[in-house]
């Protein structure tokens, strides 16, 4: 193969992989703005518009529905969340990497076997926990139960994070009269920010994305997330507001999107660490 | 040098006293990593240990919704109860088909996802922010997406077929207008795995990319000077080296997929009739609609010896590929 056809069939091998993660979400995009005449017209092509353009939906979204409410708590319960998990992973996985000695060094398996217990097997006792707590029917019921899928995962990864700073790090610390404590705090942590920027976006991520907590621990449609709002708020039986559903869709996932896209690299860093360590 | 005190240690802290004593415990790895260990360890067993047995109780018991206390014993009751609906066989069978497939797609996908990725190229920045796309969504709203785009009246996938005249009148595939994804046991299946695949692709070519970028650039660069092929040098060099990284990002996809029911909630409902059942989401209906707490229990305690034995032989073989 010649450099130009190599270069070509690279570029076209990319292209279909963008086209298959990002298709779907482009034809979410147009729906939002379509009629709902022409939207419900057998036949008609469903990749442009023919009769023009609408910003109803998207109104609708906002105005008719608890919509504001869902992205709000979702983003409430997403920085608690994250913000509990990096409380206690950070510290349980230095504990774990550098402090527990033989004890510690087969904890990696034991922390991914607490991660392997499925959701769907804890929500039902879970339930009982929450409502003893008081805690039914509001947000903070998501904040305080999240965190048994975050904190597993976040102490795996870092983890690994800990182990591959080299140990003359530390211990040339307490050389020099750090406490051990300092040692942490002043040496490893700074090493460690990569994994922990890693921890927050996949809390942040995976307190979105829950689903089986979110239905069934709150009921009341005011302190529901978006997990569980949406789908119940704007599918009406058999009536789906379809633009309006796509637009609650495109509006979380493009921001996100970005987000998670301009951190690539720093993930994949986060990643390499753990997996070497 | 004189071995230091911890008044030096700790510069112009107080020596003596409670915050001294303190502090010199503190020194001590084992203190210092119990004090640290303390506050994840205390609330894994509060809101995952304690519950894990509590479900472990639910399940040999009689509890239901209307009668939630655990206060009769039915032995291996429930487990027999649930082995003889015919759903749960279905949704045993389906749940273990949809992982492994998801899995399979996952591996091939990622592999070549990440030999594209693991390269420089102009629009780089701009191709990982459209890629990471389907994971920044929650699942259920995923499955929202893909609601609309395989709809029975209106999937603009049906529109394509229909174009290219795959669909319709003479067409290999009609002369039914639409492919009714959802509405057929195999097709629903298939669509559920497709977007399994869909929304954890990122992941796993994160996973998996940290491995590739892992592989020294010499060793990769020696082989293409001796010659070797492209195909050669993805058979013989990358896919080995990733064999770790591959295994945790199955294992990983795997978790994933195998508990999350809100695909299959949102886009087939299990249906046709109970064809596209899968375990969470007959744990659910069981256990919380239909009320059977015990059941749903014991429905949902049916995978996790087998997913924990999976998880230990997948971990041993990961770190003893690593080492050699």
């Amino acid at each position: 193969m010649n450099r130009q056809a190599r270069k070509t069939s690279f570029y076209a091998a990319v292209v279909l992989l963008v086209l298959f993660s990002f298709l779907p979400i482009i034809y979410a995009v147009i729906t939002i703005f379509k009629k709902e005449s022409e939207l419900f017209t057998p036949g008609s092509n469903p990749f442009i518009y023919e009769q023009g353009a609408t910003l109803e939906h998207l109104t609708y979204l906002f105005t008719n529905t608890q919509f504001p409410t869902f992205l709000w708590n979702s983003v409430v319960i997403g920085l608690f969340v994250v913000a509990i998990t990096v409380l206690l992973a950070v510290p349980a996985a230095y504990a774990l990497a550098r402090l527990t000695g033989r004890w510690g060094e087969s904890s990696g398996m034991a922390i991914f076997l607490v991660y392997l217990i499925p959701p769907t097997l804890l929500f039902i006792p879970l339930f009982r926990v929450v409502v003893w707590l008081n805690l039914a029917n509001s947000i903070w019921a998501l904040v305080v139960v999240l965190p048994t899928i975050t904190v597993p995962f976040c102490t795996w990864l870092l983890l690994g994070f800990f182990r591959s700073v080299p140990r003359e790090l530390d211990e040339a610390a307490l050389l020099d009269g750090c406490s051990r404590f300092a040692a942490f705090r002043k040496v490893v942590l700074p090493q460690a920010l990569p994994g922990i920027g890693a921890c927050i976006v996949f809390a942040f991520s995976l307190s979105l994305s829950n689903y089986i907590y979110s239905v069934t621990f709150v009921s009341e449609s005011a302190s529901r997330n978006l997990s569980a709002g949406v789908p119940t708020e704007l599918i009406r039986g058999d009536v789906y507001f379809w633009p309006s559903l796509m637009a609650a869709t495109a509006i979380v996932a493009i921001p996100l999107g970005i987000a998670y896209g301009l951190l690539f690299d720093y993930l994949v860093r986060g990643f390499q660490s753990a997996e070497s360590g | 040098m004189n071995a230091p005190s911890t008044s030096t240690r700790q510069g112009a802290a107080v020596p003596e006293g409670l915050r001294g004593r303190i502090g010199d415990a503190l020194e001590r790895p084992g203190v210092l990593g119990t004090v640290m260990l303390a506050p994840a360890i205390l609330y894994i067993v509060a809101f995952v240990a304690v519950p894990f047995c509590i479900a472990i109780a639910l399940s040999f018991s009689n509890a239901t919704v209307g009668d939630p206390t655990i206060d009769s014993f039915v032995g291996l009751e429930n487990f027999r109860a649930v082995l003889q609906q015919e759903a749960f066989v279905t949704a045993l069978r389906n749940s273990v088909i949809v992982t492994i497939a998801t899995v399979v797609g996952i591996v091939v996908l990622a592999t070549i996802a990440v030999e594209l990725l693991a390269r420089d190229f102009r629009g780089k920045r701009l191709v990982q922010v459209l890629f990471m796309m389907p994971w920044a969504m929650p699942v259920a709203l995923s499955a929202i997406t893909w609601l609309w785009l395989l709809d029975s009246q209106f999937s603009p996938i049906d529109w394509l077929l229909l174009k290219v005249g795959v669909l319709g009148p003479g067409g290999p595939l009609g002369p039914a207008q639409h492919m009714y994804y959802l509405g057929r046991e195999w097709l629903g299946l298939g669509s559920v795995v497709f977007l399994d695949i869909w929304r954890t692709l990122p992941l796993a070519t994160i996973i998996v990319l940290a491995g590739r970028l892992s592989i020294p650039r010499e060793r990769l660069e020696q082989a293409q000077i001796d010659g070797a092929s492209f195909m050669r040098i993805l058979f013989r060099i990358i896919v080995p080296a990733l064999a770790p990284v591959l295994i945790v990002a199955i294992l990983f996809t795997a978790l994933l997929v195998i508990g999350e029911m809100s695909s299959v909630a949102l886009l087939t409902r299990g249906g046709p009739g109970h064809s596209g059942q899968i375990l969470p989401y007959w744990a659910y209906l069981k256990g919380i609609e239909s009320g059977d707490l015990a059941q749903g229990a014991a429905i949902s305690l049916f995978l996790f010896p087998v997913l924990a034995a999976a998880a230990i032989v997948a971990l041993r073989f990961a770190s003893r590929l690593h080492r050699d």
